[in-house]
């Protein structure tokens, strides 16, 4: 044990560990906060669905050789979010359908795109890498930190300043509408900031396994606590604490970051379950 | 002064209307109940007022007074996932959101004017309860209480009795007339003729026949032509 301390203090004096801690942190923050909201309007599928049209971004991004491929990836995410949120709306095109149709497309076309133009020795790791995240949080720059401390700032900014009104049009949005709370632009906002979480999110856990971070903490707290505002609270608790387990254990352990926090997040998923059945009784 | 005034509109669904040529005006301080056969338009007329759906014809407009910021609403249902966790509380607060404004907090005054309606509504020790456990009335009460945290110019209300059994709905509508004689004008959809008739200043009929009266003038009908009777046919 004293061993495995010792050995994560060395860990520690790395900047990258830093790094991957702060993100880490930072992301399971921000994809709890909104998480609830996300689940309880129905809106996790299309979160889902963004993650692949990020991977398909992804692909492009590393065909065209552009470096810094967040400057591709988030206005493709927050433009793809906003049409599918349109569709969503539109009662004659079913939003399920279309949401399925646009991400199927994007993983497909990328994968596709990745195999005939990369020129890397090692596509397969590529890709993996892309869509479980196996290594990319280790190698994380310092700018990407930045990008990613500000975005997050912006999340949970809009998330304070909104949180009610978020209630409001989660809860009744007919309500909301006929006391005159403009719900369309609270929707067209909620739509950007989860493409805005789905790509921080991607750095983490890569981009399959995004839909995990958003759920599994809502959920788990969800079968805990009663009102919207101790299930927020409490799944923004499990979200960082789950995190930060699965990044100290993929250190330590050397196991791929992504799936060792879902893993990690599913189990905290399961003890909440039978915790809240115990809580009933 | 009218806040609202339909001038021969027609309202229905995908292009099917429901009830036609609609005239009435309301205006600040009116009590206006709507009365109608199950399946008149009488939700659809309330959810027209409110915007939710458009005319299928006409245009209404709705002036002095109507602002949609200070509008309470109730519905006649609500669809609601099962797994909410929402409690009273929250529920009833977010009725004060309508008022344009961006802070993340309640105000003092909100906390005591809701801590004041639950306490009418008799629900105010029911505040930390989990909303989707509540019994059926005590549901209609919650959002009776949210609609009127909403509401300082106008209340919409579609079935409000609905629900509750009679102490309750007696004193449920003795609190809705109050806020009326403070001022805030009332729509309400009802069943009951005998609380038309002792609250309402004006009646609206919608199904095959339209009317709009005054009270006085709809006393008059009754009594003339015995509604009562026709409008229990026109059920059948
Ligand atoms: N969403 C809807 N789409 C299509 N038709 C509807 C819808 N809601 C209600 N209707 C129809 O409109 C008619 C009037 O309904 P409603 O306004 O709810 O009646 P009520 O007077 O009982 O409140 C009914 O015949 C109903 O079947
Ligand atoms: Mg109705």
């Amino acid at each position: 044990m004293h061993e495995l301390i010792n050995k994560f203090c060395v860990y520690l004096s790395y900047p990258f560990v830093r790094y991957a801690f702060v993100v880490g942190i930072l992301v399971a923050l921000c994809s709890s906060l909104l998480g609830v909201t996300l689940v309880l309007k129905r809106f996790s599928f299309i979160g889902d669905g963004l993650s692949h049209v990020a991977f398909g971004a992804v692909s492009v991004a590393t065909v065209l050789g552009i470096s810094d491929n967040m400057f591709l990836v988030l206005p493709v995410t927050i433009i793809c979010a906003v049409l599918l949120l349109k569709c969503g709306n539109n009662a004659k095109v079913k939003g399920d359908a279309a949401i399925a149709m646009v991400s199927v497309g994007a993983l497909g076309v990328g994968y596709l795109i990745m195999n005939i133009f990369s020129s890397s020795s090692n596509l397969n790791g590529d890709v993996c890498t892309t869509l479980f995240g196996s290594a990319s949080i280790m190698t994380l720059t310092a700018d990407k930190v930045r990008l990613c401390i500000i975005l997050s700032v912006i999340v949970v900014g809009f998330f304070f300043v909104f949180y009610h009104k978020l209630f409001s049009i989660t809860f009744d949005e007919n309500f909301a509408k006929a006391t005159g709370i403009n719900v369309n632009a609270y929707n067209l906002m909620l739509a950007v900031v989860i493409a805005v979480i789905v790509v921080l999110a991607m750095n983490l856990v890569g981009s399959l396994l995004v839909s995990a971070l958003i759920v599994f903490p809502a959920l788990s707290s969800m079968s805990i606590f009663r009102s919207f505002k101790s299930v927020t609270v409490f799944s923004v608790i499990i979200s960082v604490t789950c995190t930060s387990i699965g990044i100290i254990i993929a250190i330590l352990a050397s196991t791929p970051v992504g799936p060792t926090i879902v893993a990690i997040d599913l189990a905290g998923y399961l003890i909440c379950r039978v915790a809240g059945v115990i809580v009933r009784r | 002064m009218s806040q609202l005034i339909f001038e021969n509109i027609s309202i229905g669904y995908e292009g099917k209307a429901v009830a036609e040529n609609i005239s009435f005006s309301v205006g600040q301080g009116d009590y206006l109940c709507i009365l109608g056969a199950n399946g008149s338009g009488k939700s659809t007329l309330i959810k027209t007022i409110l915007r939710l759906q458009e005319p299928l014809k006409g245009s209404f407009e709705s002036c002095d007074g109507f602002n949609f910021g200070e509008i309470g609403y109730l519905p006649q249902q609500m669809e609601m996932q099962r797994d909410f966790p929402a409690s009273v509380q929250e529920i009833i607060m977010s009725g004060f959101l309508n008022r344009s404004r961006f802070l993340p907090f309640y105000k003092r005054s909100e906390k005591q004017k809701a801590e004041q309606i639950m306490n009418t509504l008799e629900i105010f020790e029911l505040r930390k309860s989990l909303y989707r456990n509540l019994s059926g009335g005590q549901k209609q009460r919650v959002l009776l209480a949210r609609a009127m945290c909403a509401a300082v110019g106008m209340i919409l209300l579609d079935e409000p009795a609905s629900g509750l059994d009679s102490r309750a709905s007696s004193e449920m509508y003795e609190s809705i007339s109050r806020i009326n004689r403070d001022g805030t004008t009332v729509i309400m959809v009802t069943h009951d003729h005998a609380v038309a008739m002792k609250y309402a200043s004006h009646i609206l009929c919608v199904g095959k026949k339209v009317g709009f009266y005054t009270k006085e003038e709809y006393c008059g009908r009754v009594v003339k032509n015995n509604i009562f009777d026709k409008g229990e046919n026109d059920n059948a």
